[in-house]
């Protein structure tokens, strides 16, 4: 209740009367979703498709397959040559490119709006007509490898963080990195590629989102003229996949070319399934914030500010995903501290929500920044159209997005407190340390002691 | 002659929408350039407050004064602790950013725009550009964690290729002078607060409003962000960089791949070429996917994930530079292919197709360089920094258009010269 008092003082009365039905939503008849939303702020569009396909869907010895075949979607077509894709997007003044997660994979154009049309039909053509070309994807597997040295061979908290999630997870596929192991990469061939597009690539395996200056009507149309030709297929069955509990403390080491040493706190945490019924993901984003929303929340003002043992400290949950969920705490200590300062410093920050609560004031002040940030989103097409895609992505209605912000709105002190206390046990931890080497390979001060 | 007319009729029709961003100017009574754009769409205000009081204007000896002055600016100011900044500043929903590059240091502040959200947020920006506490404390502090991350990151690659990057460009320029551990050691809370005295003046002052705003509020909240501060003059710029003799820097590190980076100094903002330059660049190596750069260093061998070219026009002569990185074996390939390219491009220049791309997509996308509030207000302080045009948007694209082959060609040659080219390379084998 109070949330709509708040939207309906703040907001200017067009975006009212628009948000009533806005966005708009159809099925075609092959399975594929529409959401349209419409903002008319200015003359430009954005399209997005995102396949509802990710790194957890690879099986051992493939990994990273879902991301090579989003470098091979550019890659040509029958009717459209290697290059071409970018080519055309480019020529018609617009931005392009694509993502790829443990969920799900999307591609999307920002275009003039005049050029939306041309988009949809690039975007369809390749859903299901691709050229999986032996020599292109040749060249491009390189391209790949050269990805995974540069944001994870050579960046030590990205190993870190890899290397970790390899031992939080033991059954679940969020084990394997999104860019797959390189052995994996080495391996790879076009036919695994064309084998993952020809499975999965299919309309009723996907949404298409656009948001921008576009009649829903019309979008609906071309919709329909682009994507309503496609065949739809049957989908292979995907048994649920759960992560056995975890019963004990893990930890791991990595050594890496560094100065600082990094720590990581993983603890396995819940999803939110049911928009309605569920509570505890919504304390426990409230709890993220109270923590660590603002440069005088609690983690920065005690630990950097105060007590100064980090050098730099925050707190990182994702609410919603398709597999099993983790809460991190990290950071690095200051200079003089050590990781087992800090990874103490960091469990007494929790101790103390778990004993104290959180106050007023503080829930408060984490509710206003997150009704300020509603405003805020409105300022960007591509943000709104990444929202819906990331919602539905992962098995939730962009229609509950309203819904997910009362409930947070909603959340008690005594609710953080509650998670605080019920997520936070040794027993799901998992501990990763980046245990900083000289880069010149010899031995440097004594290693940074850390809790075995 | 039918693809003229089209090509001409799109920018008529663009430009009538770009009516819509009209960028009212004044200087404030106390000598403050004063930029705004109303957009009353959404219940938002932007407000940047840029001096300029970037890194160009450390004194000799202490390198990293105008980044710490302006990182420890918010915290603490008038009679506000730093918390009390940051939690009054989350009660209002208001973020506040910005920080200093070599030329200007920024202040920005985005809130709601109802009074009772905006005021408050409003005060504190005025009080942290006008009465900075630079408590003992504080600066003692940030002083410490700014070494031990500059320490950190000269451990990567990355921050290691870009520093000496610089450093090789601009030897004996203020450009070139980085922060090391010792000279941030040797910073003092006096010095923060003789530097701000001296540069965050009226006179030195850039302020832009941008979003749901009248033009009176516009005059009074952009004159009492600088009311309390001296007059002061505008900062004397150091002298222009010397030209740098071409050079060859190779660093060694264990990184499997090599970081690449090819450049020299080659243009201030303000440039006639500048138009010349970037339709030539988009062809080269900025045009993202389809440059050359990209076909033959990616597409064509797969060295690399990314690779780009550009220029960024600075105050003085910014730098231009050629950016890629490859497994460390043949990084020697790497950087002749990319050689290659580029003085292939200097010598011929784009071809007629390559021009008219390049054209297409930078007139094309223009639209997509102003269709949020964000963007509005990054091009517009751009604008007021540099003292661009105050038309400089509206004639963007017929700029782009009235560019030649020949008109890339010489401009190239104007600002490029192979023979003073600097490539840095950190870990190649």
């Amino acid at each position: 209740m109070r949330t709509r008092y708040f939207i309906a003082i703040l907001l200017a009365p067009w975006l009212l009367t628009a948000a009533l039905a806005n966005p708009y939503e159809t099925t075609l008849s092959n399975g594929l979703r529409v959401i349209v939303k419409e903002d008319r702020r200015a003359p430009t569009a954005v399209q997005m498709v995102w396949y509802r396909i990710g790194s957890m869907d690879e099986v051992d010895g493939a990994s990273g397959v879902a991301h090579v075949l989003e470098h091979m979607m550019f890659k040509g077509t029958p009717s459209v040559g290697a290059g071409e894709f970018n080519q055309r997007v480019a020529a018609a003044g617009g931005r392009d490119n694509a993502f790829t997660s443990r969920d799900y994979t999307a591609y999307f154009q920002q275009v003039p709006k005049e050029k939306l049309e041309e988009m949809m039909q690039l975007e369809a053509d390749r859903m299901r007509h691709l050229n999986v070309d032996a020599k292109e994807f040749a060249q491009e597997i390189k391209v790949v490898m050269e990805e995974r040295r540069l944001r994870t061979d050579d960046n030590p908290q990205a190993k870190l963080f890899e290397q970790m999630n390899a031992v939080a997870f033991q059954a679940h596929p969020y084990r394997r990195p999104i860019i797959g192991w390189m052995n994996d990469l080495e391996t790879m061939t076009a036919a695994d590629a064309k084998a993952w597009y020809d499975t999965w690539y299919v309309p009723n395996n996907a949404t298409l989102i656009l948001t921008g200056d576009i009649d829903h009507q019309h979008a609906f149309a071309l919709a329909e003229k682009y994507y309503g030709v496609l065949d739809s297929r049957p989908l292979p069955a995907r048994k649920p996949l759960a992560e056995p509990p975890q019963e004990g403390m893990r930890r791991v080491n990595v050594k890496a070319p560094a100065e600082l040493p990094v720590l990581i706190m993983g603890f396995k945490a819940p999803i939110l399934r049911d928009v309605d019924k569920d509570s505890d993901p919504y304390a426990l984003e409230m709890l993220s914030a109270v923590l660590d929303g603002h440069d005088a929340a609690r983690f920065n003002k005690h630990l950097v500010r105060e007590q100064k043992v980090a050098l730099s400290v925050g707190i990182s949950y994702d609410a919603t995903a398709r597999g099993p969920g983790m809460i991190y705490l990290h950071g690095s200590p200051a200079e003089g501290r050590t990781v087992a300062e800090l990874e103490a410093a960091l469990r007494g920050e929790i101790a103390r929500v778990q004993k104290e609560g959180v106050s007023l004031p503080e829930l408060k002040r984490a509710k206003a920044q997150l009704l300020a940030s509603q405003v805020y989103k409105l300022d960007s097409m591509f943000g709104q159209a990444m929202e819906i895609g990331q919602t539905e992505a992962v098995g939730i209605s962009y229609r509950k997005l309203d819904r997910i912000l009362e409930k947070l709105q909603k959340v008690s002190a005594s609710d953080v407190q509650a998670v605080a206390s019920k997520y936070f046990g040794d027993d799901t931890l998992t501990v990763g340390v980046l245990d900083p080497q000289p880069l010149d390979g010899k031995p440097r001060r004594p290693a940074i002691a850390t809790r075995h | 002659m039918k693809k003229l007319l089209t090509a001409t009729c799109a920018i008529l029709l663009t430009q009538s929408v770009l009516a819509g961003v009209k960028i009212e100017h004044w200087i404030s009574p106390s000598g403050a350039r004063v930029y705004f754009v109303e957009s009353r769409v959404l219940p938002i205000l932007d407000v940047q407050v840029d001096f300029a009081a970037g890194s160009m204007f450390d004194p000799a000896g202490k390198s990293g004064l105008a980044a710490l002055t302006r990182s420890t600016l918010d915290l603490g100011a008038g009679n506000r602790d730093e918390s009390a900044i940051a939690e009054q500043l989350a009660d209002v929903g208001a973020n506040l950013g910005g920080g200093a590059d070599t030329d200007r240091a920024s202040v920005a502040l985005r809130t709601l725009s109802a009074r009772d959200k905006r005021d408050p947020a409003l005060d504190i920006l005025r009080n942290v550009i006008q009465r900075p506490k630079f408590a003992a404390a504080v600066v003692e502090r940030e002083q410490g964690r700014t070494i031990s991350a500059l320490k950190d990151a000269m451990t990567r690659p990355e921050a290691i290729a870009g520093k000496a990057f610089w450093a090789a460009l601009y030897p004996a320029h203020p450009y070139g002078q980085q922060a090391t551990p010792e000279s941030l050691s040797a910073l003092s809370r006096d010095d923060l607060q003789a530097f701000h005295a001296r540069y965050y003046t009226a006179n030195n002052a850039n302020i832009t409003l941008v979003g749901d705003l009248s033009r009176s509020e516009a005059e009074k909240i952009a004159e009492s962000l600088v009311a309390h501060l001296a007059v002061g003059e505008p900062a004397a710029l150091p002298p222009p960089p010397a030209t740098a003799p071409g050079a060859t820097v190779k660093l060694a590190h264990p990184a499997s791949q090599a970081h690449i980076s090819i450049g020299m100094a080659a243009i201030e903002r303000g440039d006639p070429d500048f138009f010349p330059l970037t339709v030539g660049n988009y062809t080269l190596g900025g045009g993202g996917f389809v440059s050359r750069l990209m076909k033959e260093v990616r597409d064509k061998r797969g060295y690399a994930y990314s690779v780009y070219s550009y220029f960024a026009p600075l105050r003085h002569n910014g730098p231009f530079q050629i950016g890629l990185q490859t497994k460390r074996s043949q990084a020697a390939e790497a950087i002749k292919l990319a050689r290659d390219v580029l003085d292939g491009f200097i010598k011929e220049g784009p071809s007629e197709e390559e021009l008219a791309a390049a054209k297409a997509n930078l007139t094309g996308s223009f639209p997509l360089r102003l269709d949020s509030n964000a963007k509005i207000l990054a091009n517009v302080s751009l604008i007021g920094f540099y003292s661009l045009p105050l038309d400089y948007l509206d004639h963007y694209q017929a700029k782009v258009q009235a560019v030649s082959a020949e008109d890339v060609k010489q401009a190239f040659a104007r600002h490029l010269r192979p023979a003073e080219l600097i490539t840095v390379t950190v870990a190649a084998d």
